[in-house]
């Protein structure tokens, strides 16, 4: 197409779908996107992959733009098609997913009559959206959407909204290419001060008892990161954690390896986090599941962190050496200078430091009472772990017990193969998110670690999964309970399970034949590696109803009002503990 | 066990030490694209932040750039939060803390009713004339006083007013400046 050629707003649409090299787009028809459905018809450079409600859409995206580091891209109608989208725009939102979702609106001389399918779609997803353009002229569409990928990848990465009228879609424009555009003012940091880098190290050099928590930012800043943080790793010896968000940066077999932090992190992580004297916050945002209580939070440290975010520096926890900029850069910039100066840590304070830690790690945190009879959800996890290891896989998440469990008990050893709603919790996640993965790598076993109340929630992307002959494995731990909801109401309001039991679940191998996928069952720890493995032997979507126990609780634990060091572990706990876990100051909380 | 007796907790952990507010001028320059206002405004609904005045006019028209200027109270920590929260929104250019940088100017202008005659009428003549305030519309028994100055100037001159026969206001807002040769970033 020659540049100056008229075209639709809905050929423009495309068009700048393909040259940003958009293979993939989740969505829903309607009619105020029928022009660019129509136009996706009559081409075959970019795929459409229909879900079966908008949710799954975003969720999808998510799990694709996760999995490869490339942009994840929905279109959806106006009205409920949009308004359908925000909970996975918001989920994108906290977990800097980047995401371009295209929303259909009534043509503009209707907007704001309160026309049929109408909403304020800018409106609304204002705050949920790193940023968002209503188009109002087909002559701003190609500039916008550039924009758009431009916004949604660079810097700190998010979801952003192009809500596009459908005359706009009808109408004839000029086209421009994407070359050279940027935003006309948006430019985030991306290269660290220097001046801050040369702190940070020297703060390292002289650490006694130094510590890397590490989070999502390592991810999001490519594969390069994760590589640079190994290197850093094995320059230095220095124990590493991470966040939720963060797991698989750093691998699990890693002998540095700690364990996830924070509330239900390991006995060592968060030891390491309460009595280490300088933290390194790598790509992590102080979150209130990591710090516990935030005035006994690592008390003796001093910290630097380092993220792209300059908003998240200081939010919640002072710091003493801040670096604005991407992990990446950041962490080549600390490696080259550490080796400049040839810093080497005090080697007798280390080996002191890592010997307390292996005290620590002598607690096995998470261990838990094996059974005969039943399913404990942790073996559930550990067999899947161990029958998967010597495959490509990847792994999402609903949200509840059973994503903790996954967490603690799935060895994760490379970055993008984890994919789980941390910010948000959205359950209803981790399904639609398989769908984007195995959509992005078909060749890959991409198994939801699932609970039997989340599944509920988007199940109908079964469907899509026939459709598209996506064999993912939804891998349901079903204890027959929100399990999390169970486990709080026990430990916070007096086991007074207050509609936390999953009532009239459905027989889920029928519903998995019902959707033309295949259903398994295992009750019995002796049965379950056959299950697991004809699960994955089966080339078609699998709907797993693992049975486990129904009355498990999530170990170790920080509960509310507590510091790191105020762990609850699982085997020492007993119900009266349990009960009175919390005292009387964090009961006040809200 | 006797966990049903536990009364109700929280997994949130709460701040309850009170830390002591400030009052900050802050200056924003950004695209005057639509939405730029719900969006700054939202900002502040959504984050919990107050807004005690902000004006907002776009002051380079071929470049539809605007300037906010937002007076907002909060801890220091808190003041930081909503200088790198403007600052991270895509459309806006800089920002400014105007009470950090220290030596800037602000100015509000408000117009000022008041109704009444005789003695009253005078006296608010004589004030209006020590605040260099004009009048701008008189009838028989009304005068708007236009006045101009440091926020606490116009607040003392209404205050005045009152006894006298204040009817309304109507104020802009603040408007600051940073003093000296250097401009912010557009
Ligand atoms: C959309 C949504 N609604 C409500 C919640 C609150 N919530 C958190 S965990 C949970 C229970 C999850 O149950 P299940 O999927 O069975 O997982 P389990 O904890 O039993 O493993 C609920 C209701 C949530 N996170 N997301
Ligand atoms: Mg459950």
């Amino acid at each position: 197409m020659v540049t100056g050629e008229l075209m639709s707003g809905a050929e423009i649409v495309l068009k700048a779908l393909a040259d940003h090299g958009v293979e993939h787009v989740f969505g829903y028809p309607g009619g105020a996107v029928l022009p660019i459905y129509d136009e996706i018809f009559q081409q075959d450079k970019v795929k459409h992959v229909l879900v079966r409600h908008e949710q799954g859409a975003t969720h999808a995206a998510e799990g694709y733009a996760r999995s490869t580091g490339k942009c994840g891209v929905v279109l959806v109608t106006s009205g409920p098609g949009a308004t359908n989208a925000v909970t996975g725009l918001t989920d994108a939102l906290l977990d800097s997913i980047p995401m371009v979702c295209l929303t259909g609106q009534v043509p503009t001389h209707l907007i704001g009559n309160d026309a049929f399918q109408e909403c304020d779609t800018v409106g609304i997803t204002r705050p949920c959206t790193k940023h968002n353009w209503l188009v109002k002229d087909v002559n701003d569409l190609a500039r916008i959407l550039h924009e758009a990928f431009y916004v949604a990848t660079h810097g700190r990465p998010g979801p952003v909204v192009v809500d596009i009228p459908k005359d706009v879609q009808f109408a004839k424009g000029k086209y421009v290419g994407p070359k050279n555009i940027e935003h006309k003012t948006y430019r985030p940091q991306v290269k660290p001060n220097q001046d801050a880098i040369r702190a940070a190290v020297e703060l390292i050099s002289k650490a006694k008892r130094p510590l890397l928590y590490t989070g999502g930012g390592v991810i999001n800043s490519g594969v390069i990161a994760s590589k640079l943080l190994r290197e850093f790793v094995k320059m230095t010896n220095i124990p590493i954690t991470s966040t939720l968000m963060g797991l698989g940066a750093y691998p699990a077999s890693g002998k540095n390896w700690l364990g996830m932090l924070g509330m239900h992190g390991t006995y060592e992580a968060n030891m390491a986090m309460h009595d280490c004297d300088v933290m390194i916050n790598v790509g992590a945002r102080f979150d209130d599941r990591i710090t516990g209580r935030l005035d006994a939070f690592s008390p003796g440290s001093k910290k630097i962190h380092i993220d792209i975010d300059p908003s998240s520096i200081n939010k919640t926890v002072q710091v003493d050496i801040p670096v604005v900029g991407d992990v990446a850069h950041a962490l080549e910039d600390i490696i080259r200078v550490w080796k400049a100066k040839s810093h080497e840590l005090d080697k007798k304070a280390l080996a002191a430091w890592w010997k307390e830690i292996d005290v620590w790690r002598a607690k096995d945190s998470l261990k838990y009472r094996a059974n005969k009879d039943v399913i404990m959800p942790q073996y559930a996890i550990q067999r899947l772990y161990e029958l998967t290891r010597d495959k490509e896989v990847y792994i999402t998440t609903e949200v509840g017990q059973h994503q903790m469990w996954a967490a603690q008990f799935f060895k994760f050893e490379d970055p993008h193969h984890w994919m789980t709603s941390g910010g948000l919790g959205t359950m209803g996640y981790g399904l639609p998110a398989a769908v984007g993965v195995q959509m992005a790598h078909p060749k890959a076993l991409v198994v939801d670690i699932a609970g039997d109340a989340s599944v509920q929630m988007t199940m109908q992307e079964m469907s899509t999964a026939v459709q598209y002959r996506l064999p993912i494995k939804i891998f349901i731990l079903n204890n027959q309970y929100m399990g999390m909801v169970r486990q709080w109401q026990q430990l916070l309001h007096g086991n007074r399970l207050s509609e936390s039991y999953s009532e009239s679940l459905p027989d889920f191998v029928k519903l998995a034949e019902a959707f033309g996928c295949v259903g398994l069952r295992a009750e019995k720890p002796a049965e379950l590696d056959d299950r697991i493995r004809e699960m994955i032997k089966t080339p078609h979507p699998v709907l797993f109803d693992c049975r486990v126990a129904s009355l498990a609780n999530c170990f170790p634990m920080i509960p509310s009002g507590k510091a790191h060091n105020e762990m609850l572990l699982g085997e020492d706990v007993s119900d009266e503990e349990v009960g009175t876990a919390i005292d009387a100051k964090g009961k006040e909380l809200v | 066990m006797n966990a049903h007796q536990q009364p109700t907790g929280s997994a949130y952990f709460l701040d309850t030490s009170k830390k002591t507010v400030e009052t900050h001028t802050l200056a924003v320059v950004a695209d005057n694209e639509p939405g730029v206002l719900a969006r700054i405004i939202g900002l502040f609904a959504g984050r919990g932040y107050n807004i005690d005045s902000l004006t907002v006019s776009e002051t380079i028209h071929d470049k539809h750039v605007s300037r906010f200027t937002i007076v907002t109270t909060g801890t220091p920590s808190v003041l930081t939060q909503i200088r790198h929260q403007l600052e991270r929104m895509v459309p806006v250019h800089s920002v400014a803390d105007l009470t950090v940088q220290g030596n800037s100017i602000a100015r509000e202008l408000a117009m000022v009713k008041v109704a009444g005659g005789g003695e009253k009428r005078m006296e608010a003549l004589r004030l209006a004339d020590a605040f260099r305030a004009r009048v701008i519309d008189a009838s028989t028994d009304s005068f708007i006083f236009e006045i101009t100055g440091k926020p606490d100037k116009v607040d003392q001159f209404i205050s005045l007013m009152v006894p006298i026969g204040l009817v309304e206001v109507s104020r802009t807002g603040v408007a600051g400046i940073s003093r000296g040769p250097e401009g912010m970033k557009v």
